[in-house]
C-alpha cells in the first residue's frame, strides 16, 4: 500500500494525489493561473472600493468612505439636479392660476407633460392609462363633467377629493337611497328609472315613462335637471346621455335609484402641492371635454 | 416486530394532529392538522401491513453492503417531485400572462407560486440531495449510512415536511418569508428531520474506510450544516397561540429584510450550490470516466466559497433601508465570490479533457456538461447583478427571474438529471437505460426551454427596468407602472412555452425512468450511430 511511487494519469501525463474513491482519482494539476489572478484582482478591487465606499463596521458606526459617497446623497443629488433643471416652469406654474397657464403655449406644454407624468403615478389605478375610466371611475375623456369640466373646476376637485371628509371643501353630496329609506315605493322607482331611460334615448316603456316623469320632476329634478341634463354646481350627474357611471340599464338605472353608490376621491392637494394640481388640471382640461 | 418502534411513533404522532384538528384555533390550522392526522394514519396503515415479524437482524446478511432502497426511494421522489414542480411552474407561468387563470382562493398566484418555488427548490432539489448525497457518501467512504432506520425516518420525515408545505401555502397560511414560507410548526418538524440528516452523513463519514474524505462530500457536508443554520435563525418566531397556525417573526423592519436576505441568498448558495457541486464532484468524473482535474483547485475553491458566499446576502437589499456600509459589503463579496463559483466550473469542465469524444455518443455526458455551463454563466451573471449600477436597473424586474430560473434549470435541474439517469440503472440492477435517444430528447427539449426562458426574461427585465426610469426632455416619466406590466404580456407568454418544453423534457425523464425500473430495454438504434440506410446507389 504505502510505496512511493507516483501514480500518474495516463492520459494526461499529470500526478495524481495518489487517492482513490469508488473509482475517482484527482489530477494533481497547479491552479490556473488566470483563475488565481482574476481571484486577486477582485481582492484588490474591493479593498480599493471599501476605501472609496462606506463599508467596514466598528462599534458605533461603519467607515463612511473617502469619496463621501451615500445613496441618500445620491438621491438628494439627482432630486436636486432635477428640480434645478424644472424650476424656471415650476416657479412660473405656481405663480399663475390654472387660467393663465392656459392661456400660455410654453407653460401648457411643460404643465401637460407634468400633468400627464403625474396622472400616471396617481391618477391611473382608477382612471385608467387612457383616462377613459371604468364602472364607478368617470372617464375624463368626454364632455360629461359630474362637478363641472372648466380649470378651476377640474382643480378644485382634484385639490378637495370627492366626499373625502377630512377635507372641508371637498366636493360632497348625497343621494337619497329612495328604496333603502323607503321616500318611493318599488313601482315608482321603477317608473322613474323607465323615465331615465327615455330621457336617454334609449328603450323605455312608454305608460311607466310617463308615470315616472312626474315623480322625476318632485324628487330628482332639483340636482338633475328638469331634462336630466345634470347640475354641476350640485354634483348631479347628466342623465339625458348615453353615459352611465353606474350602468344604463332599467336593472342598473333602479339598483342606483334604490340605494346609491357614493364614489369617493381622495383629495391630492395637500399630497402633491398645488404645482402638481395646476399641472393635473391643464393635463385633465386639455384631453377632449374641457369647458 | 421491526417497525413496531415507528408503528408507535407515527400513531402517536396521528393521535397528537388529532387533538390539533380539534382543540386549533384557527381554522387553516385545524385543516392542516386534519391534513396531517389522514397522512399518519395512512402511514401508519402502510408501516403495519408491511411489519416484519422475523426476530431482529435476521438480514444480518445484507447488513455488510450498501443502504440502497433509501436511494432507490429518493430517485423516485427527485423525478415525481420534479414533475409536479414544473408543472406548477408553468401554471404560475401561465397565470402571469393571462390573469384569469387565477383559480380563487387555493389555486391564486399568490398561493401558488411558493408551491412551485418550494416544490423545485425543497421537492425536487432536496430529494436529489437527500438521494445522491446518502450513495455517494456511501461510495466514497466505503461505509454503510449510519443509524439504520435514521435514513428512512430522514427520507419520510421530508416527504412528511414538503405535503406539509405544500397544503399549508393552497390554504393559505404563510410566514411570509421568501423561499421559507412554510409557518412555525412545519418549520419545527423539518429542524428535527435535519439534524437526523446531519447525524446519518456525519456518521457515515466517521465510520469511513477511506483514509481522506472526498471533495463531494464536503461540499454535502457545507450544505446540510450552513442550512441547518440558515433555517433556524432566519425562521426564528413567536407562534400567536401553539395550538394556531400563525406566528411573528423575532426580527423586525431591516433587521428582519437582512436576516431573510442572508437566508435567501444562502439557500441559493448552499442548497442549489454547495450541495449539487457536491453532487458534480461525484457525477461527473463517474460518467465521465476520467480523474477530477485539480485537487489544489478543489480545496482552495472550497473554502473560499463558503467563506465568502454567507457575506453577499445585502446585495438584495441595494437602495434600500439597509445601510451602505451593508450594501457594499454584500456587492463586494459578491464580486469575490465569481472566481471561487467558477473554480467548481473549470474543475467540472476540465475533468472532461481526454474524454470530449464521449459527448457525442453519451447524452447524460452532455446534460451534466450543459449542467456546468449554466452554472458558470449564472455565477458571472450573479456577480454582475451585484453591483449597484447594474442592480438599479436589473432590481425588482424579471431580470431577476431569468437568472434564478438559468442557475435553477441550467444547473440544478439538469445535473440533478444527468445524476438520476446515471443512478437509476445501477440502482435497480438494470444493464442500462430503457432509452438513451429518449435522454437526448430530454436534452434538447430542456436546453431548449431554458434558452427562450432566459432570453426572454433578459428582454423583458431589461425593457421593464428602463421604462421605469424613462424620463423624458422635461424631466418628467413616461411609462406608468401599468404600461410596464402591459408590455410585459408577450414576453410572459413566451416565457410559458418555455417552461413548457422543460416540463415535457421532464415527462420523458418520468416515462424513462419508469421504463428503465420496470427493466424494460427500448429497442433503438445506439446514439452516434446511423439508422440503417439502404444501400447507397453509385453515383452516375
Amino acid at each position: 500500500m504505502a510505496d512511493d511511487k507516483k501514480d500518474i494519469d495516463a492520459v494526461s501525463g499529470v500526478e495524481t494525489t495518489g487517492h482513490e474513491w469508488d473509482g475517482i482519482k484527482e489530477l494533481n494539476n497547479p491552479l490556473p493561473r488566470w483563475w488565481l489572478w482574476t481571484f486577486y484582482a477582485t481582492i484588490v478591487w474591493t479593498i480599493g472600493y471599501t476605501i472609496a465606499y462606506p463599508a467596514w463596521p466598528g462599534i458605533t458606526g461603519a467607515t463612511a468612505g473617502v469619496l463621501g459617497w451615500s445613496s441618500r446623497g445620491q438621491l438628494a443629488e439627482e432630486m436636486d439636479a432635477a428640480r434645478a433643471e424644472q424650476a424656471v416652469y415650476l416657479s412660473r406654474i405656481e405663480q399663475a392660476d390654472v387660467n393663465a397657464i392656459a392661456a400660455d403655449p410654453e407653460l401648457v406644454q411643460f404643465a401637460v407633460a407634468g400633468g400627464s407624468s403625474a396622472f400616471k403615478v396617481y391618477c391611473v389605478q382608477c382612471h385608467g392609462s387612457g383616462a377613459a375610466g371604468g364602472e364607478g371611475y368617470p372617464n375624463l375623456n368626454d364632455d360629461d363633467w359630474i362637478w363641472g369640466g372648466t380649470l378651476e373646476d377640474i382643480a378644485w376637485t382634484i385639490r378637495h377629493g370627492i366626499r373625502h371628509e377630512p377635507d372641508l371643501d371637498t366636493r360632497f353630496n348625497d343621494m337619497p337611497a329612495y328604496g333603502r329609506d323607503q321616500i318611493l315605493d318599488r313601482d315608482q322607482i321603477s317608473d322613474v328609472a323607465w323615465y331615465v331611460r327615455q330621457m336617454s334615448g334609449q328603450e323605455y316603456d312608454e305608460e311607466a315613462a310617463a308615470r315616472g316623469a312626474e315623480t322625476f320632476e318632485i324628487e330628482c329634478s332639483a340636482c338633475h335637471g328638469i331634462d336630466g341634463e345634470g347640475v354641476p354646481e350640485l354634483g348631479g350627474p347628466r342623465l339625458n346621455d348615453a353615459i352611465w357611471l353606474y350602468g344604463g340599464s332599467h336593472a342598473e338605472i333602479v339598483a342606483q335609484i334604490n340605494n346609491p353608490q357614493q364614489g369617493v376621491m381622495p383629495a391630492w392637494g395637500d399630497r402633491l402641492g398645488e404645482t402638481t394640481v395646476k399641472q393635473l388640471a391643464v393635463y385633465v382640461h386639455q384631453l377632449g371635454g374641457g369647458q | 416486530m421491526r417497525n413496531a418502534s415507528w408503528v408507535v411513533l407515527v400513531g402517536a404522532g396521528a393521535f397528537l394532529a388529532l387533538l390539533g384538528a380539534a382543540l386549533g384555533q384557527d381554522q387553516l390550522f385545524r385543516v392542516h392538522m386534519g391534513i396531517l392526522t389522514v397522512v399518519l394514519l395512512g402511514s401508519t396503515a402502510v408501516l403495519l401491513r408491511t411489519a416484519k415479524f422475523a426476530p431482529a437482524g435476521g438480514d444480518a446478511a445484507s447488513e455488510s453492503q450498501y443502504f440502497d432502497s433509501v436511494v432507490r426511494y429518493g430517485a423516485i421522489a427527485t423525478v415525481a417531485w420534479g414533475i409536479v414542480g414544473f408543472l406548477v411552474g408553468v401554471v404560475v407561468a401561465a397565470q402571469l400572462a393571462w390573469p384569469q387563470l387565477n383559480i380563487e382562493p387555493w389555486f391564486n398566484f399568490g398561493r401558488m407560486r411558493p408551491l412551485h418555488t418550494s416544490a423545485v427548490i425543497f421537492a425536487f432539489g432536496g430529494n436529489a440531495l437527500l438521494a445522491t448525497s446518502f450513495y455517494v457518501v456511501q461510495r466514497t467512504c466505503r461505509a454503510r449510512l449510519f443509524g439504520g432506520d435514521l435514513a428512512w425516518f430522514v427520507f419520510w420525515g421530508y416527504q412528511l415536511f414538503i405535503v406539509m408545505a405544500a397544503t399549508g401555502y393552497l390554504l393559505g397560511g404563510s410566514a411570509g418569508r421568501e423561499y421559507a414560507e412554510p409557518e412555525w410548526y412545519v418549520d419545527l418538524w423539518l429542524t428535527i428531520v435535519w439534524v437526523a440528516y446531519l447525524l446519518v452523513f456525519m456518521g457515515t463519514l466517521m465510520k469511513r474506510k477511506e483514509p481522506h474524505i472526498y471533495v463531494a462530500n464536503w461540499f454535502y457536508l457545507a450544505f446540510i450544516i450552513t442550512i441547518a443554520m440558515l433555517h433556524v435563525v432566519n425562521n426564528l418566531a413567536m407562534p400567536v397561540s401553539f395550538l394556531g397556525a400563525k406566528s411573528y417573526s423575532l426580527f423586525s423592519g431591516v433587521q428582519d429584510a437582512l436576516t431573510q436576505w442572508w437566508y435567501g441568498h444562502n439557500a441559493v448558495g448552499f442548497f442549489l450550490t454547495a450541495g449539487f457541486l457536491g453532487m458534480m464532484y461525484y457525477f461527473v468524473p463517474k460518467q465521465a470516466g476520467r480523474p477530477v482535474y485539480s485537487y489544489r483547485l478543489s480545496i482552495i475553491h472550497f473554502w473560499a466559497l463558503i467563506f465568502l458566499y454567507i457575506w453577499a446576502g445585502p446585495h438584495h437589499l441595494h437602495y434600500t433601508a439597509l445601510p451602505d456600509w451593508a450594501q457594499t459589503l454584500g456587492m463586494v463579496f459578491s464580486i469575490m465570490l465569481w472566481m471561487p463559483s467558477w473554480g467548481g466550473m473549470i474543475n467540472g469542465l476540465m475533468t472532461l479533457s481526454g474524454a470530449w469524444d464521449k459527448l457525442r455518443t453519451d447524452p447524460i455526458l452532455r446534460m451534466m456538461v450543459i449542467a456546468v455551463a449554466f452554472y458558470g454563466m449564472s455565477t458571472f451573471e450573479g456577480p454582475m447583478m451585484s453591483i449597484k449600477a447594474v442592480n438599479s436597473l436589473s432590481h425588482y424586474t424579471d431580470w431577476t427571474i431569468g437568472h434564478v430560473h438559468s442557475g435553477a434549470l441550467g444547473w440544478v435541474g439538469m445535473i440533478s438529471f444527468g445524476a438520476v439517469y446515471f443512478l437509476v440503472p445501477k440502482l435497480w440492477g438494470r444493464q442500462r437505460l430503457y432509452s438513451l435517444r429518449m435522454v437526448n430528447w430530454h436534452f434538447w427539449l430542456a436546453t431548449l426551454g431554458i434558452v427562450v426562458y432566459a432570453a426572454v426574461m433578459w428582454v423583458a427585465g431589461i425593457q421593464q427596468g428602463l421604462m421605469w426610469r424613462e424620463y423624458n426632455d422635461q424631466g418628467f416619466l413616461v411609462y406608468s407602472f401599468a404600461e410596464s406590466v402591459a408590455a410585459m404580456h408577450p414576453y410572459y407568454v413566451l416565457r410559458t412555452l418555455g417552461g413548457l418544453l422543460y416540463l415535457v423534457g421532464g415527462l420523458i425523464m418520468g416515462f424513462n425512468i419508469y421504463m428503465t425500473i420496470r427493466g424494460k430495454l427500448r429497442d433503438e438504434v445506439p446514439m452516434g450511430e446511423e439508422a440503417p440506410q439502404p444501400v447507397a446507389q453509385p453515383a452516375e
